[in-house]
């Protein structure tokens, strides 16, 4: 069965990276969903989270071959259950609805969104939290009329203490030595 | 050691020395040019050999890693020169060859501006390479070049590519080369559980029915005496796939032949009856499963493999033994029981029977007017005593020779088995030769495939290779042909050729030839071919519409496979 997984890929720095990593989902047919590129905790080592909808072989075959990529250093998967993760949305509504009542300051209110920017033309509101939530107001909002809309890739880490990395690394280091 | 102020095209070559080349094939060009006049310099400790085109460099570099076990190294330009060696980038990276791979590459403030010969060979090459990576800076060039020679030899081994930039060809730097061992991203290989090989070993301990089935990894681990000593230990037969060919002497009691599509009856229908599958560095190629889901679904599984992503890839593992397979065989013997499984091998010596009459026979010794191609691969390994290395190419001549030709010696048979590469015979043969120059070296090609690099006849003439080139001629693509027959009621769409006068044209390019048509010259032909010194082309004009069996239809279990139509 098919379901949302988070991938987590740790990796050098390197350009061209991010095609060797996409083209393995590409030669696949798996669509990615979202996929979001930040440096760890670790300094020079980036992380790569991506997400996307696979039977639990699929999603394992997929895994093995990231970490067959030689700037790789581990692939990681997880399903939503297991992660802390979060999207940002950012919305853009005409000022006038703001006016007219107070509907629109209720919807954001009450979805804990903010707003970033109001001017006399439009006002710009963030909203944070699952792709369901945001799209549960974007829906609202669009009620009015969403002149613009963006959400950001997925983030997300895991609920142990530190970087899943930091233990591979020294496990990796040890290997290294042993073999040759 | 001491820093000296060179050009990035010179510390190119300084570097490959360092790495131990001596050996490079290539075709030059405008953004390679530097380097080309780097290397003219070093004509005393490098020799390049200049191919008629780019894939026929780097076929014949795969060639050349495949009998030596080094890394072929080849050259090409930017823009065609570089995409020309796409083909051969796919085919070593499904075939696990080591290679570098050099191209130039625009200067690097010309780099997408379309200019001219500029293609995007990093972009382009990323999923047929293990590694690849654009210098731009001379600096870089001794670290990249180290890099690339680790990589693509270590662990799993395949092709990289480095595209270098003119400019950087062009600028002066301080060269100091140091030998790359580690990369903190990169773990070659996995160092063999003890765990992982007690749990194999028990299994292999109480099994009735095992079989080793053996490939590729095998020589590249060169782990091909502790194969042999594996199994003579254990007693149990072992079945090579095509890339494994070779890896053991072909009259080797316990070998009971190929697996596969095209393979030995005994090895397939027997690997769904057996109670352990032990596989060596294979990696369970659909030409070997037939259905996965009808494939050795009775047997427990044991997984002798380098790359943990072929673990549970195809088929799953009950006890895989991760690492490199010298390793984890030398391990292995060391814990396992001596035995014997006498009854079993019986099993498969009746399956042979049953083949030899059906099909083999009529193969290799034929009684019939035509000429097989059988017969011919027979006298050709029979006449050089085995010993000789097999290059084929892809087809039926392909399935033929790797059927009939017999082997002594590991690293003897170069083929392109993952990709199924046509045009590869003849430019492998060149590598293979050079590699190897104290071995005789059969070049088999059908028509179709020979005239696919038929121009690298000018390479062999112009450097002399005495390369033993048989050209099994039956004006067809037979093996399309055969498919159309069996899958496709005979409607042989663009199947036939008409075929140029090959030994015309080997004259032509001043090489040794004749054309044999019937069955009372063959054999004095091989014989002069193989008397002759230097290159011989020998056409041998075969049955037209000649099959090859037995046959595992796609789709179908390797139980069903078919000894005849």
């Amino acid at each position: 069965m098919k379901q949302e997984y988070i991938i987590t890929v740790f990796s050098e720095d390197h350009i061209g990276l991010l095609s060797r990593i996409t083209i393995i989902f590409t030669r696949r047919k798996i669509n990615i969903d979202s996929l979001t590129v930040s440096e760890s905790a670790i300094s020079g080592i980036f992380k790569f989270t991506i997400v996307i909808n696979e039977t639990p072989d699929r999603v394992q075959k997929v895994v093995g071959q990231l970490e067959k990529v030689v700037d790789v250093m581990k692939a990681f998967y997880n399903t939503n259950e297991e992660m802390i993760y979060q999207e940002i949305a950012l919305y853009k509504v005409s000022t006038e609805f703001l006016f007219e009542s107070d509907k629109v300051e209720k919807i954001v209110r009450n979805s804990g969104a903010r707003i970033l920017e109001l001017t006399r033309e439009y006002v710009v509101i963030e909203k944070t939290g699952h792709s369901d939530e945001t799209q549960q107001l974007f829906d609202e909002l669009n009620v009015f009329g969403v002149t613009q809309f963006i959400r950001s890739g997925r983030v997300a880490i895991t609920r142990s203490n530190i970087e899943r990395l930091s233990v591979f690394l020294k496990e990796r280091d040890a290997m290294l030595e042993q073999v040759d | 050691m001491a820093t000296q102020r060179i050009s990035g095209s010179e510390a190119v070559i300084k570097s490959l020395l360092e790495e131990g080349v001596d050996t490079i094939f290539g075709y030059p060009g405008g953004a390679i040019m530097p380097i080309y006049d780097a290397l003219y310099d070093y004509d005393q400790q490098v020799t390049h050999y200049l191919t008629r085109h780019e894939q026929g460099a780097i076929h014949a570099a795969e060639g050349y890693a495949k009998v030596t076990g080094k890394v072929g190294v080849c050259f090409a330009t930017s823009g065609p020169g570089a995409t020309n060696l796409i083909t051969g980038l796919a085919d070593a990276q499904i075939d696990s060859i080591p290679l570098v791979c050099i191209t130039g590459q625009v200067a690097s403030p010309l780099l997408g501006t379309d200019a001219f010969q500029e293609s995007d060979v990093v972009g382009i090459t990323m999923p047929v390479t293990k590694w690849n990576y654009q210098v731009t800076n001379a600096e870089e060039i001794p670290e990249a070049i180290a890099k690339a020679f680790h990589i693509a030899l270590t662990g799993r081994p395949g092709p990289v590519l480095l595209d270098i930039a003119k400019d950087a060809q062009f600028a002066q730097f301080d060269f100091e080369y140091k030998k790359c061992t580690k990369i903190r991203s990169y773990l070659p290989e996995y160092p063999v559980d003890p765990f992982q090989v007690k749990a194999a070993a028990d299994i292999i301990n109480a099994a009735k029915k095992p079989i080793v089935l053996f490939g590729h990894g095998v020589i590249i681990a060169h782990a091909e005496d502790e194969l042999k000593e594996f199994i003579e230990k254990t007693g149990i037969p072992a079945a090579w796939t095509l890339l494994g060919l070779s890896a053991l002497p072909t009259d080797h009691p316990l070998n009971v032949g190929m697996l596969g599509m095209h393979g030995n009856y005994g090895p397939n229908i027997k690997t769904n009856e057996a109670d352990v599958v032990i596989s060596i560095g294979m990696r369970f190629d659909d030409r070997v499963t037939g259905k996965v889901a009808a494939y050795a679904r009775q047997a427990k599984i044991i997984h002798l493999e380098i790359d943990p992503a072929e673990i549970n890839k195809i088929i799953k593992a009950d006890a895989p033994v991760l690492g490199n397979a010298k390793k984890s065989l030398r391990m292995l013997i060391d814990n396992v029981n001596p035995n014997s499984h006498r009854e079993w091998l019986d099993e498969f010596r009746a399956c042979d029977k049953i083949e030899y009459d059906k099909v083999i026979l009529h193969d290799i010794h034929p009684q019939k007017v035509g000429l097989t191609m059988g017969e011919v691969v027979r006298i050709a390994s029979e006449k050089t005593n085995h010993e000789a290395i097999l290059v084929t190419d892809v087809g039926q001549q392909q399935m033929i020779a790797s059927r009939y030709f017999q082997f002594k010696n590991s690293r003897s048979n170069v083929t392109s088995g993952g990709l199924g590469t046509m045009g590869y015979a003849l430019p492998a043969a060149m590598g293979a030769k050079i590699g190897k120059p104290e071995r005789v070296v059969f070049a088999m090609a059908g028509d179709g495939g020979f005239q696919m690099t038929i121009q690298e006849l000018g390479t062999i003439a112009q450097y002399n290779l005495d390369i033993k080139i048989i050209v099994l001629n039956n004006n067809f693509l037979g093996m399309v042909r055969q498919w159309q027959q069996l899958f496709f009621e005979k409607r042989y769409s663009f199947t036939e050729m008409k075929n140029p006068d090959f030994v015309g044209i080997a004259k032509a390019y001043g090489l040794a030839s004749q054309k044999v048509t019937s069955r009372d010259q063959l054999e004095n032909a091989v014989q002069e071919m193989l008397d002759h010194q230097g290159p011989y082309v020998l056409e041998v004009v075969v049955e037209k519409e000649d099959n090859v069996f037995p046959m595992i239809p796609t789709g179908a279990s390797i139980s069903d496979i078919l000894l005849e139509p």
